[in-house]
């Protein structure tokens, strides 16, 4: 392969993996900024993934290829009403956040594989007519090496990504709306004497991660897999914290983190065609992530710093 | 009512509780909830074999139970339980098929030592991490559970040559027994359930009965009062991590030298670890709760394989079952503000 072809091998290919870390990524961001710990993604994304492969088999007759918008609808609501259960727990039960983390991603794999035998009988769902398609967006697609590189082969839900992406620094850091977020999650007592109501917040930062983590889970599904099990999901929702993590609570450096850890499951997967890359073991790439995101933490790559009152429940009148 | 009634009633009110849902569950799925848990029942206590090979499923919930709950005493939370529990697997299973020649008095202890000091090795990871430059331990020890996982994988990959397991441990190395499995109607009940008991033990006297272990304590209660009182804050959350990654390691050893002989490669990871902090949770970070809790879910996990068969009720009923349990017990404080109300509505009567 040519240097040329390789690189237009793997960049639309590191975006189509990028794509559910981003939407995963930005929804664990209002989450952890809200104040609530985000480790509930994975399990996010496991319903989203369900709910989008569940609406796609059942609705094809109807919609035909549209199907694929009421699949992405549905998996937003059903990953933030699935996301009132950690919302209540955390915020309301004041429970421990890791631990309803770990519950709900335990309790969202379960059901999920549950409902697939109940209504179809057997452990994995078949494959949906309708996955979401590349296509290529008009005039762009015609400049020289841009053109091929980015905008010849593109999903929907890598544009919707990238808007997400760039919305969500926005509304964080441009809006009065995402000063409060920010604010319960770094110091709620004083938001709470500004007149924020804490709780409410808090509620709506969890479902904002309920609903990104419910698309991302069904763009994933609806791109790579095209059925839903057990093992659909299988840790994208860790890495995308990883990601969110390696960006440093930052929307845009989310952005850039989930590209990079698109990047790096591109080559771990197709990297045996490529020259250089695949004389690396793939396990390196594999776990590059992971290490990355210890040293990101571990200050290596400049200090990464969570919202102080992340995983503090809070309650009114105790300093 | 008593803190110390409130602190049993809790746990007990969430398993009466997970186990209501889940019967809501099946009945609203149209399933018999009834068949259900009758079907789970007999899968746990039907027959010889069953129980077998429930004790079996409850050994390594022992160890991983152990391990969240002893750093949950220092105040740590480690959710790698699952890496370091790999770790383990995978260093029991190569010392117990790499090494021959060794008579089984010898090498067994030699291949559980190996999985603890591997297990050991990668909490102390997350330990020093912590300890040195203040990386959170959840994330640290999350990252390493999908290390591990890679890592662990690669390894057996390259050690069986292409294989997806590496040979089975030699008879000198094997946790299996005869007698134990004779009456157990041909169960895979192995001598772990014994090392998973001495380690309750070890981990109460470590606590109660050792100056190192209050130390421990104390760094878990109030880091700064422990730190004041002139003890090295660091030092104990770094030998916490260490200790609790030596009971994670046992774990795998109880996989790779009892229940499987072998360490595979795996898809994702197997869990285990995951359910410890269920486990520790329901039993209240005590060594005889974890006993309890470890009972508790070892069963409900095996009991499940019974269900599809006997009742047709898909097995991951159990697993929501549990889910649920431990959302209980998170939740906690709304449970004892309800105890509380109740017990004061009875007491003005």
């Amino acid at each position: 392969m040519s240097f040329l072809e390789v690189l237009y091998f793997i960049v639309p290919s590191a975006l189509l993996y990028a794509t559910p870390l981003i939407l995963t990524g930005i929804g664990a961001l209002f989450s952890e900024r809200a104040g609530v710990i985000g480790l509930g993604v994975e399990g996010l994304m496991i319903v989203g993934a369900f709910t989008g492969i569940y609406i796609n088999l059942e609705y094809y007759a109807d919609f035909g290829k549209n199907v694929i918008w009421l699949a992405l609808l549905a998996a937003l609501l059903a990953g933030a009403v699935f996301s009132l259960i950690i919302a209540v727990a955390a915020v309301t039960f004041r429970a421990d956040q890791t631990v309803t983390g770990v519950a709900v991603n335990m309790l969202a794999a379960a059901i999920t594989v549950f409902l697939v035998k109940l209504i179809y009988g057997k452990g994995q769902t078949d494959m949906v007519s309708a996955p979401l398609q590349r296509f290529e967006i008009p005039y762009l697609s015609d400049i020289p090496f841009l053109g091929p590189l980015l905008f010849q082969n593109v999903y929907s839900t890598t544009i919707i990504a990238l808007i997400v992406a760039v919305g969500a620094w926005f509304v964080l850091y441009k809006m009065p709306f995402g000063l409060r977020i920010r604010s319960v999650g770094e110091h709620p007592m004083a938001a709470d004497t500004m007149g924020i109501n804490v709780a409410k917040m808090r509620y709506i930062g969890v479902m904002i991660s309920g609903a990104l983590a419910g698309v991302g889970g069904a763009s994933l599904a609806m791109t790579s897999s095209g059925d839903f099990s057990g093992s659909t999901v299988a840790g994208q929702g860790f890495i995308a914290i990883a990601a969110m993590i390696f960006g440093k609570w930052h929307p845009l450096g989310t952005l850039g983190a989930a590209l990079f850890f698109g990047l790096a499951q591109t080559l771990s997967i197709g990297g045996g065609n490529i020259p250089f890359v695949q004389d690396i073991p793939s396990v390196i790439l594999q776990v590059l992530p992971y290490v990355l995101t210890i040293l990101a933490l571990a200050g290596f790559i400049g200090k990464a710093v969570a919202p102080k009152a992340s995983g503090v429940p809070y309650i009114k009148g105790k300093r | 009512m008593s803190n110390r009634v409130v602190n049993i009633l809790v746990p007990l009110i969430s398993v009466v509780l997970g186990l209501l849902v889940g019967g809501i569950i099946m009945v609203v799925s149209g399933y018999d909830a009834i068949d259900g848990y009758i079907a789970l029942w007999n899968g746990i206590f039907g027959d010889a074999y069953s129980i077998g090979n429930t004790i079996r499923q409850i050994t390594p919930y022992i160890l991983s139970g152990l391990a969240v709950a002893f750093a949950f005493r220092t105040g740590l939370f480690n959710i790698g339980v699952e890496g370091q529990l790999l770790m383990g697997w995978l260093a029991a299973a190569y010392v117990g098929y790499a090494i021959e020649g060794l008579p089984r008095i010898i090498h067994l202890p030699l291949a559980l030592l190996a999985a603890a000091a591997a297990g050991a090795f990668w909490a102390f990871i997350v330990g020093f991490l912590k300890a040195k430059l203040h990386v959170h331990e959840v994330i640290a020890s999350i990252m390493l559970n999908y290390t591990a996982l890679y890592l662990t994988n690669a390894a057996i990959k390259s050690l069986s040559d292409g294989s997806f397991k590496t040979p089975t441990v030699l008879e000198s190395a094997t946790l299996r027994n005869q007698w134990l499995r004779e009456i157990t109607d041909n169960s895979s009940l192995h001598l772990g359930i014994f090392v998973a008991i001495l380690m309750v033990v070890v981990m109460w006297f470590i606590l109660e009965k050792t100056t190192r272990g209050y130390e421990l304590k104390s760094v878990g209660f109030n880091k700064n009062a422990a730190e004041y009182a002139g003890m090295n804050v660091n030092r104990n959350i770094i030998l916490a991590m260490t200790i609790s990654g030596v009971f994670a390691g046992l774990g795998g050893a109880m996989e790779a030298l009892g229940t499987y002989q072998n360490a595979s490669i795996k898809a994702a990871a197997s869990g285990i670890g995951f359910d410890g902090i269920a486990v520790a949770l329901l039993g209240a970070n005590n060594p005889i709760g974890v006993f309890f809790g470890a009972s508790l879910f070892g069963s409900l996990k095996y009991g499940a394989l019974n269900m599809p068969n006997a009742a047709g009720i898909p097995e991951e009923i159990v697993s929501i079952i549990i889910a649920v349990i431990i959302l209980f017990v998170a939740s906690g404080y709304i449970l004892r503000v309800a105890l509380e109300k109740f017990g004061k509505k009875k007491e003005g009567k």
